[in-house]
């Protein structure tokens, strides 16, 4: 099941999520299983696995990491295979990004840190989804493995932002 | 009263048949039942017109168990045999509750199961048990007022029970002899009765503050459909905290000594509380305690003083307010309303401190206690099939990750928190050793990375591996979460195609045997007759397919099915209808069981006809793209 036909909607990157909601909402207002509990236990059980589908295919397409990732499988571009793909600007980067989170702990304002390493980290995902859009619609191999290296820098973005969430909860918790 | 409406014997039943079912609040404090009644929902009184059931039970040596008021009075002079808040013990082990520093008055039977059981005077009961004779007096009140046997009805869990805390909601229904239509989360059920009412659209913050639990929710309202972006919560934390503090400062101030009687920690708590509720109203509260030489102790307790002993537990509970914003990408700001749910919010600290954190006031014009009960009968009013047509929708999450255990006893996570629900992952596996024919997987629950820090749900023994050399079998792992939030797992050997058999060991939970040795206990109990009841149970399940089926062969037979297969499917519906009026409970399962076997192609071609018919006429045009 391609997840883009599922809903209906054309296989890009620079997907229209408004729409791709509205589309899903519709989707399980169908499937869901509030809609078969008088149902057979048999229709039931079915309903409970397509709208687990569903839901796990609006989830890949609504993040971009994951949309860009089921876009790179599909377009059969192995991601771990590639073996080579370091940019040294990046590693640069995210020695600054490992250190901006090493410090926050000792930093006279943690939650004003905490905010500039977040916002960091937004900007640099804005122009990264920018670029995996031009990369898709581009498509060709070399796009296509430009596309795999910033699929792996968003992974990092979002792990860094990950930590640096869970430092927040260890710094505001009582 | 409504009239009953009694279909014809061996006519499937009318499809616009009202169908009675309820909604329940099964509380730390107190339980409500409610129903919809001429389009409006509203909760059921007992004969004194009390809505309220105190969720208390009182038991005693060769009687049946008082339940409510009638249990309450018993808990100062007889606390070993009333139980209360038996919510906070619900899929919880033994060792939990010795753990938890919480004081329990009662005395713990010695463990043979996971599952712990309170010892008292008419016997062993285990807190399902409990639960299970709170949900029967509701039934009684409910069936009594409305004329008729509940055909379903709907539960609500706090958004933040894990798997074993709903299993065992769930099972204490089944003992009741109540048909669960779903088990439904507490915030989610408020922003029913909230939002329907109102139209609502926008984000909206459900802050659940009951007796015994924490929930907070985030939920978007657009057109009908209720999304729940996050949930957080503590399932130890509620209004009960605030009673031990306030207890723990009379202690000082009256000089009680820390190894105090069940009599005085009792009368502690009620006074206790009673000087809460006060303190909602008035800035000071007279409070007098007798003692255990019978002199009395009084003093009294400024609104201040009473702050600041809850202080830093409203401020716990802000720690989830955080993550659920967090966990959604939504800023405070965004949020348009906090609805208020649960007796403690009363307390005016919380909607202080609440209103602050997000920025405006909160939302308290449905009775907190009664808003969940409302939003439960609601959506019960709507599964029981009663509005067809309603495109009320609600989806929600999953409150904890679902873990596996590694090597090392680490955790790796399947299914993170905050998936939507119904949710589905594969997970493959192999063999360790030439010719295993079995495997254990252990299912954790929590956020944590070690095993020691999440939750044990269960052992799953996967047997029945065909022999194969080390690494060479595949085995695939599916684990489904239902719209319960119910956990359960399949798994699939793929190198030779073996369905292989899963024994489920629950950490906390009771196993199926267990759960039918007090099924018929309870009914023996009861003096009902448990043949009776099987036979009654198959046939309406029966009826239920049958009447499902014949809908679907009208609607999509003709275009779906060739003449053959047609003619299978009549044949396994004959052989049902025949079963169905015999007396046999067994056959009428088999009739069941293989008219769904002959029906499972047509079933999954109706779904997916149904996909194209559900986005048609929309995006056409991107369709060309």
């Amino acid at each position: 099941m391609n997840y883009f036909k599922l809903f209906g909607l054309p296989q890009k990157f620079g997907l229209d999520t408004d729409l791709l909601t509205e589309q899903y909402r519709e989707l399980q207002r169908t499937f869901h299983p509030d809609k078969f509990a008088s149902a057979s236990a048999l229709e039931r059980r079915l309903s409970v696995q397509r709208a687990a589908q569903i839901n796990q295919a609006f989830h890949t397409l609504n993040q971009p990491v994951e949309r860009a990732r089921y876009l790179l499988e599909l377009h059969g571009v192995d991601l771990d295979g590639g073996t080579s793909r370091v940019d040294q600007a990046f590693l640069l980067e995210q020695m600054e990004l490992r250190e901006a989170l090493a410090d926050i702990r000792d930093h006279p304002n943690p939650a004003v840190a905490l905010e500039e390493l977040t916002d960091g980290i937004r900007q640099r995902t804005e122009i990264i989804i920018q670029q995996l859009g031009e990369q898709f619609q581009d498509a060709s191999r070399r796009s296509l493995l430009a596309a795999c290296e910033n699929v792996d820098k968003l992974m990092f973005l979002n792990k860094i932002q990950h930590e640096a969430d869970e430092i927040c909860d260890e710094l505001f918790e009582y | 009263m409504a009239l009953l409406q009694i279909s014809e014997p061996g006519q499937a039943t009318a499809p616009h048949r009202h169908r009675l079912a309820a909604g329940i609040d099964l509380g730390t404090t107190n339980s409500l039942i409610a129903t919809v009644r001429s389009g409006s929902a509203d909760t059921l009184p007992d004969s004194r017109g009390s809505y309220l059931l105190p969720s208390v039970v009182h038991y005693r040596s060769g009687k049946s168990p008082l339940v409510g008021e009638a249990a309450q009075e018993h808990l100062s002079t007889d606390p070993q045999n009333t139980i209360s808040s038996i919510k906070r013990l619900m899929g919880r082990g033994a060792a939990d509750i010795s753990g938890s520093g919480f004081r329990l008055p009662y005395q713990l039977a010695e463990a043979d199961s996971a599952v712990p059981r309170l010892r008292t005077a008419a016997g062993d009961f285990s807190p399902v048990e409990i639960s299970a004779d709170i949900l029967r007096v509701l039934r009684q009140r409910a069936e009594q007022s409305l004329g008729g046997e509940l055909d379903g009805v709907v539960i609500t869990v706090p958004a933040y029970f894990d798997d074993a805390q709903r299993q065992a909601t769930r099972d204490a229904a089944r003992l009741a002899g109540l048909n669960v239509l779903r088990l439904l989360n507490e915030p989610t059920a408020a922003a029913v009765a909230y939002g329907l009412e109102q139209g609502a659209e926008g984000i909206y913050s459900v802050y659940d503050l009951g007796g015994g639990t924490f929930d907070v929710s985030l939920l978007r309202l657009s057109k009908g459909v209720f999304e729940v972006l996050a949930t957080a919560g503590d399932t130890a934390l509620g209004g009960d905290d605030m009673d031990h503090r306030v207890a723990e400062w009379i202690m000082q101030q009256a000089g009680i000594s820390e190894d105090a009687g069940h009599h005085q920690l009792r009368r502690l708590l009620s006074v206790a509380r009673s000087a809460k509720e006060a303190l909602t109203q008035s800035d000071m509260a007279p409070i007098t305690i007798e003692l255990d030489d019978g002199s009395y102790w009084e003093g009294e307790l400024s609104r201040d003083r009473f702050n600041r002993l809850v202080e830093s537990l409203i401020r716990r509970t802000l720690v989830p307010c955080r993550r659920v914003l967090r966990d959604a990408g939504v800023k405070a700001e965004e949020v348009c309303e906090v609805i208020m749910v649960g007796g403690s919010t009363r307390v005016p600290l919380v909607r202080k401190q609440v209103g602050k954190f997000f920025g405006r006031k909160p939302m308290t014009g449905v009775d907190p206690d009664k808003v969940v009960a409302i939003g439960a009968a609601i959506q019960a009013d709507i599964l029981a099939g009663n509005k067809p047509g309603e495109d009320m929708l609600l989806l929600d999450v999953i409150p904890l990750s679902l873990g596996l255990e590694t090597m090392g006893g680490l955790v790796e996570k399947v299914i993170p928190r905050n998936t939507p629900i119904p949710a589905s992952r594969a997970q493959d596996f192999t063999t360790y050793k030439d010719g295993q024919t079995a495997m254990a997987i252990h299912v954790l629950q929590g956020e944590r990375e070690l095993v020691s820090d999440c939750r044990s749900l269960g052992r799953f023994e996967l047997r029945d591996i065909p022999p194969l050399v080390a690494g060479a079998a595949r085995i695939r792992v599916i684990f489904q979460v239902d719209a319960d939030g119910l956990l359960s797992v399949s798994a699939r050997e793929e190198a030779k195609g073996v369905v292989a058999s899963i024994q489920v060991k629950p950490s906390y939970g009771l196993t199926d045997n267990e759960i039918e040795q007090m099924l018929k206990d309870s009914l023996a109990h009861a003096n009902e007759d448990v043949v009776a009841r099987n036979l009654r149970e198959q046939q309406v399940e029966a009826d239920r397919v049958l009447e499902a089926l014949q809908a679907a062969l009208v609607e999509d037979g003709g275009t779906l099915l060739n003449a053959d297969q047609r003619a299978e499917i009549d044949a396994a519906m004959g052989k049902l209808q025949t079963a169905r009026h015999g007396s046999d409970a067994r056959s009428i399962k088999r009739a069941v069981e293989e008219l769904d076997e002959c029906t499972r192609v047509f079933a999954a071609r109706r779904m997916d006809a149904s996909i194209e018919k559900a986005l048609q006429g929309q995006v056409v045009d991107e369709l060309k793209v």
